[in-house]
């Protein structure tokens, strides 16, 4: 099967005015519905990446294309449409005084008609499970709803691509699971999806791809199973892998193109079918 | 002397102005802590983790309103007929987000400004703070603004502060839940060393389970405002079922061993691991 490419990245390079290069010689092309991930420690660059897709910042060098559109000919107003940001601390993007009025605030300025912000949002609430909350003050909910607020109150205007920067942090393991299936749902409705996240457990369970950052360089693009056993790289960008990947490692049950999991790595060692 | 630096008496707590919560955030909690322990509190959001962060140090009752029932003891003293600035000397609180924490302009203010509300002699202050600043290595953020540190950096300033004023028992609830990996292994070794060198009592809110299992002699399980579970890891993480339950992650290898347990039973007589280490060497005395 071809690959859809909805975002490709040449020889981008960005140096901050402290002259601190911050990306040196990006390549990348990012699949349509693909969940990719973007791990790094702090300061490898990974924000510094993900705000060339809307233009927030602009290439020093090399292009970055969305759609098949130079990024650079274009306003961070037009971009917006089509690449969505979920922070982090979802109080930064909350401000509505109700759960309803904040899926509808980005349709409004979107411009659609009130007959299209009432059946979008409808759908939106349909599809994200918000029916029992609309009435609600976002102030007023768990931090793990009002993750999901924001990320519903982002697809409702229908980016193409939707950025998630660190969706599982103070998340228990509800919170977690429900945002990991939120995900896949968007994926299947159509969405790019690209999450920069130092949760590894939840990278390894629902990333379909993985990109590692380490100081201002991508060193390494592949499957799950492909980054989470290579321990050299690991190594070098301070990452843990998950727990069961170290097992899997240490008893080469690791293949590239199967995602690990508790099941598959316990018959492998019930049926003592390894070696050390 | 109380045999146990804290304890927790048929502790109820409802909040008062939480008008769309029913339920009391606490219920008949019972907990007693040893000088010395090092406590992991784990349970889902919601669960009351931090209510019996905010109970520790007497903020509860006495700062946040509600319904309190029960006794706690600090140092075998009911909270009640402690003054506020004793308790700030005998819990010292740690939160989640450390720019709630911290106010003032420089690391090094911000290690004074404690132990100077003690109204402490001006050599003592400084004593203090520079105690701090040697134990949590902060001497090169001395003169800095704590808002133009990292998330890590921050968060160690905020240990330091809360160390400056000497208290018995350290709470702190989710220290790491802003921090990446790298800073949030640096923070932990911190927690461990005050443990371990200092013997400091710790009580830990987090929910990096396989992180927590590395160094906590002690889990405390809660859900819905109850304790459901307490124990050494190992007890605690043997109760597969009770977490299944609660909707709660375990460390992944001791799920693993639970999968194969009829086989891993025929291993030897080996208890679940609860850390990676542990399962690596199981597997590997198997294979000799």
């Amino acid at each position: 099967m071809n690959k859809e490419v909805v975002a490709h990245i040449e020889n981008l390079e960005h140096t901050y005015s402290s002259g601190h290069k911050a990306l040196i010689d990006i390549n990348l092309d990012i699949y349509k519905q693909e969940i990719t991930a973007i791990i790094g420690q702090n300061g490898s660059g990974k924000t510094t990446l993900s705000k060339h897709f809307n233009g927030l910042l602009r290439p020093t060098a090399g292009k970055i294309f969305v759609n098949g559109k130079d990024v650079a000919s274009r306003r961070v107003s037009e971009m917006a449409r089509e690449v969505g940001y979920v922070f982090q601390n979802p109080n930064y993007q909350l401000f509505c005084p109700t759960v309803l009025e904040e899926i509808r605030f980005g349709l409004k300025n979107l411009k659609l008609s009130d007959e299209e912000i009432k059946a979008r949002s409808r759908e939106v609430i349909e599809e994200f499970d918000l029916r029992g909350m609309v009435k609600k003050q976002p102030v007023t909910l768990s931090s793990g709803s009002k993750k999901i607020v924001a990320l519903a109150s982002v697809y409702a205007m229908d980016p193409e691509i939707l950025f998630l920067d660190e969706p599982t942090t103070g998340q228990d393991q509800y919170g977690k699971t429900k945002l990991g299936l939120l995900s896949r749902k968007m994926k299947q409705l159509g969405k790019t999806i690209i999450i920069i996240s130092h949760d590894m457990d939840f990278v390894a369970e629902y990333a379909d791809r993985v990109i590692v950052m380490n100081e201002s360089r991508v060193i390494l693009d592949g499957t799950p199973a492909d980054v989470f056993s290579n321990e050299e790289v690991m190594k070098t960008a301070h990452i843990m892998p998950p727990q069961i990947y170290a097992i899997g490692n240490h008893i080469h049950a690791v293949s590239s193109e199967t995602r690990l999991s508790v099941m598959e790595l316990a018959k492998v060692l019930a049926e003592g079918d390894y070696c050390l | 002397m109380s045999e146990y630096i804290l304890e927790l008496k048929d502790v109820n707590f409802k909040y008062e102005n939480a008008p769309t919560v029913e339920e009391p955030a606490l219920k008949n909690i019972n907990l007693k802590v040893k000088k010395g322990e090092f406590i992991g509190v784990i349970g889902s959001n919601n669960s009351g983790k931090s209510t019996l962060c905010a109970l520790c140090n007497g903020l509860i009752p006495k700062a946040l309103d509600g319904e309190f029932s029960g006794q706690v003891l600090v140092d075998g003293q009911d909270i009640k007929d402690v003054s506020t600035a004793k308790m700030s000397q005998k819990v010292g609180l740690v939160l989640p987000d450390p720019e709630a924490q911290l106010s003032q302009l420089t690391v090094y203010d911000e290690l004074t400004f404690g132990p100077s509300n003690l109204e402490l002699p001006r050599e003592k202050i400084f004593e203090e703070a520079d105690r701090v600043m040697k134990l949590i290595r902060l001497e090169n953020f001395k003169e800095r603004s704590p808002f133009s540190l990292s998330g890590g950096e921050q968060q160690r300033v905020a240990i330091a502060s809360v160390l400056a004023m000497n208290p018995e028992i350290l709470v702190l609830d989710e220290p790491t839940s802003n921090l990446d990996p790298l800073s949030t292994q640096e923070i932990f070794e911190i927690i461990c060393k005050l443990n371990r060198e200092m013997n400091m009592t710790v009580i830990l809110v987090e929910h990096e389970v396989e992180l927590m299992a590395q160094y906590v002699d002690r889990f405390v399980v809660m859900d819905n405002g109850r304790i459901v579970l307490d124990g050494s890891p190992k007890e605690v993480f043997s109760h597969r079922e009770v977490f299944e339950q609660i909707k709660m992650f375990i460390p992944t290898v001791t799920s693993l061993a639970g999968e194969i347990d009829e086989e891993y039973r025929k291993w030897g007589n080996y208890e679940y691991p609860i850390t990676l280490e542990e399962m690596i060497k199981i597997i590997d005395s198997r294979k000799e």
